[in-house]
């Protein structure tokens, strides 16, 4: 009796799960699909029929022939690639040599270097932006890359030397010290150990990815010169020029969100995990 | 202790880290707020005023005005995201973590928008707002508000427009706490759910009883993210509303008041010295809030554990 009565109630209840997280899903893909949709429709079809999926009749790619025509958006996305290249790199490299230093080594200066470094993960460095853009411009770096990739890198080293020195404490000292008997010098083991928190590299990677590639306001201070516009820039000042051209504003949400979207599906599951660990306190 | 000779190692492994995060973070930072303490006189002198830049932006109204403007705006903006964003985080968080089928199907399309760039996700809601496209009217006409002016142009009304924007700020970084919750809600044993679920618990008591009181301290992580977040946001308002936050500067935040007090708008030229004011403010709003959740939440916390 309670057996019957309980597998029923769990059927209800399961159902009522999936029904929710459909329903939430629809409303967060409603509007991505929608423009997505829309973006490869002629005008007359984007404000006739704007709920419906583009027909041979009304299919149409003019909106992202006068994007090519007009916006840079090639050099404007090769821009966001170097910049989130390069300062990922130097995210996860520095952060692994000052976590591993802060895990392995007592030194007198430890924990005030990690209440130190600590301070970045809950400081905003948008609050500093006076500063830096003084900087920057007594160092002849506006308008330059480089001014983007030092201001990231520096908004990004505090929580991957948090997340990478917690990875560093937890390896078994077995290993190091063996090497150490075996006579390999500190730099040496330091390359023996960083394959070892391979994943965590990724994770730090992940999660550092999405505040770079997808900032605003640094590129709109220090970088916005035609020649090293990011996507993100680049994207919001097309929006802007071109408002009445539907199709072209379409294009662009939709060319500027594909990338993105790949990243994420590529990173997905380091992004996931490093979510959760930087959630352990 | 034996003398040890000095530990190279340690400073060149520690030092690039620190040298770039000291230049280009806590340098400018200090610098900033040590340039909010002076003036620029004639001749782009630099003349000390203490905390006179501080005085003017609470007393005088040209600058108290837009100040507390942005400051109740915020408050608002973050309200919403607390009464709204967490709780709904944490209602999907716990479907996800009822151990379901395509769970992780669910989970990489809650985020997704989360990793687009808020430029394409407020653009991409101010066309489907927007009353040109008139894309929801038939829904409006459908709930009897097809003649409702606000309704209309949710983005373009005083009323209505901060509340709009603080949803699609709400819908885009929902995935945030969800996964900050469902990480905490998987930790938990499952020897503990399922021992209750065999004493007849149902899952309103399970929540309340077991999930709830295990992630209290993610709640308040969450909560100081938010606050964080939030009072530092920008780039939704200026890609959807423009530097000057309108209509009217009903949606004028304080990254906003922030980015227009330091390059200007209009005819009325940048000022950086009350550029810094404005930012050495939001930096102490935020301190008081870290501190509050230092002291505060994570104490009691403590105290509870013991």
């Amino acid at each position: 009796m309670t057996g019957v009565r309980y597998r029923w109630l769990r059927f209800f209840k399961l159902g009522g799960i999936h029904a929710t997280l459909l329903a939430y899903s629809a409303l967060v893909l409603f509007p991505i699909l929608l423009v997505f949709m829309n973006s490869f429709k002629d005008q007359m079809a984007i404000f006739g029929e704007p709920l419906k999926p583009p027909t041979p009749a009304t299919f149409s790619v003019d909106g992202y022939k006068t994007l090519f025509e007009i916006a840079n958006f090639q050099h404007y996305f090769l821009n966001s690639l170097i910049v989130t290249v390069v300062s990922l790199l130097l995210i996860v490299f520095l952060g692994a040599m000052a976590g591993w230093a802060l895990a392995e080594y007592r030194f007198r200066l430890n924990t005030f270097m990690a209440i130190y470094l600590a301070l970045g993960i809950m400081v905003p460095i948008r609050l500093g932006t006076v500063g830096i853009l003084r900087l920057m411009a007594d160092w002849n770096l506006v308008n330059t890359l480089a001014a983007l990739i030092f201001v990231y890198t520096a908004m990004g080293l505090p929580l991957s030397v948090f997340i990478l020195s917690r990875f560093f404490a937890q390896l078994p000292p077995d290993f190091k010290d063996a090497a150490r008997i075996d006579g390999a010098s500190e730099y040496r083991i330091f390359t023996l150990v960083l394959p070892l928190v391979r994943p965590a590299l990724g994770t730090v990677a992940a999660i550092s990815m999405i505040p770079v590639w997808n900032d605003l306001w640094f590129p709109l201070i220090l970088a916005p010169s035609e020649e090293t516009k990011t996507i993100v820039l680049g994207a919001q000042v097309f929006l802007g020029q071109f408002l009445n051209d539907w199709q072209a504003v379409l294009a662009a949400l939709s060319l500027a969100m594909i990338p993105a979207v790949l990243l994420y599906m590529l990173f997905s599951k380091q992004l996931i995990r490093g979510l959760t660990a930087g959630a352990v306190k | 202790m034996r003398r040890k000779p000095f530990p190279w190692h340690i400073t060149v492994f520690l030092a690039p880290a620190v040298v770039v995060y000291t230049v280009f973070m806590i340098y400018p930072m200090l610098a900033s707020l040590k340039f909010s303490l002076y003036q620029t006189a004639e001749g782009g002198r630099q003349v000390f005023v203490g905390l006179g830049n501080y005085v003017r932006l609470l007393t005088d109204p040209i600058w108290n005005e837009p100040f507390w403007n942005a400051f109740w705006n915020n408050v608002v903006f973050f309200v919403i995201h607390m009464t709204l964003q967490n709780p709904i985080g944490l209602f999907l968080a716990v479907l996800l973590a009822a151990n379901i089928r395509g769970a992780w199907v669910y989970r990489t399309i809650i985020f997704t928008p989360t990793i687009l760039s808020v430029v394409l996700i407020g653009f991409a809601w101010k066309l489907i707002l927007s009353p040109t496209w008139g894309i929801w009217f038939p829904l409006l006409d459908r709930l009897g508000l097809g003649d409702n002016e606000v309704a209309i142009a949710l983005l373009g009304n005083e009323s209505s427009a901060l509340i709009t924007l603080s949803l699609i700020s709400v819908w885009q970084n929902i995935g945030i706490p969800m996964m900050l919750f469902l990480a905490a809600l998987i930790r938990i044993p499952h020897e503990l759910i399922e021992a209750a679920q065999v004493d007849g618990a149902g899952s309103w008591r399970i929540f309340w009883r077991i999930q709830f009181p295990l992630i209290v301290p993610t709640v308040g992580i969450v909560a100081i993210l938010t606050f964080i977040g939030n009072f530092n946001a920008f780039d939704l308002i200026y890609a959807t509303q423009g530097a000057l936050a309108g209509p009217d500067f009903s949606t004028d935040i304080m990254g906003t008041f922030f980015f227009r007090t330091f390059f200007g708008f209009q005819l009325r030229p940048g000022d950086p010295n009350m550029g810094a004011t404005v930012a050495g403010m939001m930096l102490l709003i935020i301190l008081v809030g870290v501190l509050l959740y230092l002291y505060g939440w994570q104490r009691r916390m403590e105290e509870v554990q013991f």
